[in-house]
């Protein structure tokens, strides 16, 4: 089937993209910068044509529990919002991950803390990446750069989110979910018909009742369940690094940056490039697990690293772990709704690293 | 000891006439004596096998005592966060429109943190069913203030009594979701006489037939106790029920279907 070119915003392809993969529901509740995803499923009307429920629900909180409600049935289902929304769906996000449930969630991140801004900020790095709800979990993290990855991801999220039997998120940002690219869609897919064995359809003499559930009263049963998921991140850790190099092989200068801050610094790297500076980028598509194997070898070959990010500075601890002392560190980037601008990256380079 | 001999000359399978249902596990409920749950248990459990409903149900359990139900019912299950059942099972239908789905909800999961998911899930007229146990006290915690603990009752947390000034009004969701246009039909009952056990039996049966009729959401309030969290014998706690909870929640019909008139909505009936 011939793949389809449109003009889209990310929000939008993220609704069509779902559309086309065929997923079975979408629950979700309108915040900006992210609003478009439910105004365009509820416009395209998928309950008419490929059967995918979408609805409105109440709150955030309501919406993430009936993705938990759904995923639990086997069925390919997502929600999405934005910074403050997200931290309401925290609850529900621990729930899915402990009870093992697959599901897509994606967050159009904005300027924090609190109700913030509703521009666009890279600042739910530590929510995403290290828990965010309580206990032991992960979350994989998938980080667009382009309009084209925001419908790519969602495919590529159930697929791994159905794979490990874990709740992915497609962490993106205000601005890719509102900046128009042209993007490549995929041909409708059917939905699903296969049920997975652990899904609660209704318990057939064939088989044992299926029981959803993250609670387990024995600790020495919840420690044995606590080490099979770390086996899962280990695992994950090793199968599902992704990541993007952009001229790396000779760096001196070594940029790490994910989303729209990559498409910063690609250019920053061209303007350093056309200076002479020996500029390099690499762009983590994945924050979990995090291409910390990849950065440690780089570290052996640059002189510094700089973690670009719209935020005060969190990517840049996982930047450190992985770097583990080789080489020294640095941080920069704007905040609060603001993007960075690719001459000030290179500014900064310049002026605090290479002279200061 | 001809007495024993006699007791067990009668007891052959031809004279049984209760009998463990095929739905019930073999788990031994975790309940205190003399608690209402059991018994609510017990009948869903007769009405998914009458209705021959196993292979088509799925349940939604709450946070609270009942909490652990997917340990007693042989069906597939899932166990909600505190107050979310509706929501997960609004979706569990919507999904799935051809099963059978209840959510089984104490009053704090139900009329305190749930709030905005069920009077939500029941102003959509979600087609599911929301059983709701009323025992005016939050029992797994230890016996707190429940948003449906009456006035003047006593909890670990109204020490001397609610005092609705300081403490706020009892929260009577039944009556509210009775208004709202997407709720079918709307009951309050109890099991803690052999009569109102059979009343509500019919209750459930009736929320099992509208539900395959696509007719909206079912609610049935089931007042129940708790003699731990009340501090007092079974026997004690079900005469303090009969005697201050009940004409505080009064049992019968509050909303039932338009074809279907019954004498209960003007005349609550009176506990027998």
């Amino acid at each position: 089937m011939e793949k389809e070119l449109r003009l889209m915003k990310g929000n939008e392809a993220v609704a069509e993209a779902a559309i086309r993969t065929g997923a079975d529901g979408y629950f979700g509740y309108p915040i900006t910068p992210q609003s478009e995803i439910l105004e365009y499923l509820m416009e395209a009307a998928p309950y008419n044509t490929t059967g995918m429920v979408v609805l409105q629900a109440e709150s955030e909180i309501a919406a993430i529990n009936m993705v938990y409600g759904g995923a639990a049935c086997g069925k390919k289902v997502l929600t999405t919002s934005s910074s403050p929304g997200i931290s309401l769906k925290q609850e529900g996000i621990t729930y899915i991950a402990g009870a093992e449930l697959p599901c897509l969630i994606v967050n159009v991140v904005r300027g924090g803390p609190g109700l913030g801004t509703i521009q666009p900020a890279q600042s739910d790095y530590f929510q995403a990446v290290k828990g965010g709800g309580h206990g032991d979990y992960h979350l994989i993290v998938l980080a667009p750069a382009s309009v084209q990855e925001m419908a790519d991801f969602v495919e590529l999220g159930f697929d791994l989110a159905f794979k490990y039997r874990n709740p992915v998120m497609m962490l993106s940002d205000g601005a890719i979910g509102q900046m128009m690219e042209k993007v490549w869609l995929g041909p409708q897919k059917e939905r699903s018909k296969t049920v997975p064995e652990w899904a609660t359809t209704g318990k057939p003499p064939t088989r044992e009742r299926n029981i959803i559930t993250s609670l387990d009263l024995d600790p020495a049963r919840q420690e044995v369940f606590n080490r099979k998921l770390i086996a899962k991140y280990n695992e994950i850790r090793e199968k599902e690094v992704r990541f993007e190099e952009f001229q790396c092989d000779d760096a001196e200068y070594l940029l790490v940056a994910y989303g729209t801050s990559a498409r910063v610094c690609q250019k920053s790297v061209q303007l350093g490039r056309a200076e002479g500076l020996k500029v390099g980028l690499l762009r983590p598509i994945t924050l979990f697990p995090f291409p910390s194997k990849r950065i440690n070898v780089l570290a052996g070959k640059v002189k510094m690293m700089l973690s670009i990010e719209m935020s005060a500075g969190q990517m840049v601890e996982d930047v450190l772990l992985s770097v583990n002392g080789k080489v020294p560190v640095y941080h920069f980037g704007r905040m609060g709704g603001i993007v960075t601008e690719p001459e000030e990256v290179l500014e900064f380079l310049k002026s605090k690293i290479i002279r200061g | 000891m001809a007495e024993v001999t006699g007791i067990k000359e009668f007891i052959k399978p031809e004279n049984l006439v209760y009998k463990k249902t095929k739905i019930m596990t073999d788990n031994v409920l975790h309940y205190c004596p003399g608690c209402g749950h059991g018994t609510a248990h017990r009948i869903l459990a007769e009405i998914i096998d009458e209705e021959d409903l196993q292979s088509e149900t799925i349940g939604v359990s709450p946070v609270g005592c009942s909490v652990f139900l997917y340990y007693y019912l042989d069906i597939d299950w899932q166990e909600a966060a505190h107050g979310r059942a509706p929501a997960v099972a609004t979706a569990i239908k919507r999904l799935m429109p051809e099963k059978f789905v209840f959510t089984y909800q104490g009053d704090g999961d139900l009329a305190a943190i749930g709030t905005s998911e069920t009077i939500h899930a029941c102003n959509r007229g979600e087609n599911f069913l929301i059983i709701f146990i009323n025992n005016g006290i939050y029992g797994m915690t230890g016996g707190q203030m429940a948003p449906t603990t009456i006035p003047g009752m006593k909890t670990s947390t109204s020490p001397y009594g609610r005092d609705v000034k300081i403490m706020g009004n009892p929260l009577k969701m039944t009556d509210i979701v009775a208004t709202l246009p997407g709720t079918y039909y709307v009951t309050r009952q109890s099991v803690h006489t052999p009569a109102n056990v059979r009343k509500t039996k019919k209750a459930i049966r009736k929320a099992v037939q509208y539900q395959k009729l696509n007719k909206g959401t079912c609610f049935i309030e089931i007042i129940s106790n708790c003699p731990s969290g009340w501090r007092m014998t079974p026997t004690q706690a079900n005469k303090w029920m009969e005697e201050n909870m009940i004409p505080f929640y009064p049992l019968g019909d509050l909303k039932v279907p338009a074809e279907e008139p019954d004498q209960q909505t003007k005349n609550p009936e009176k506990n027998d």
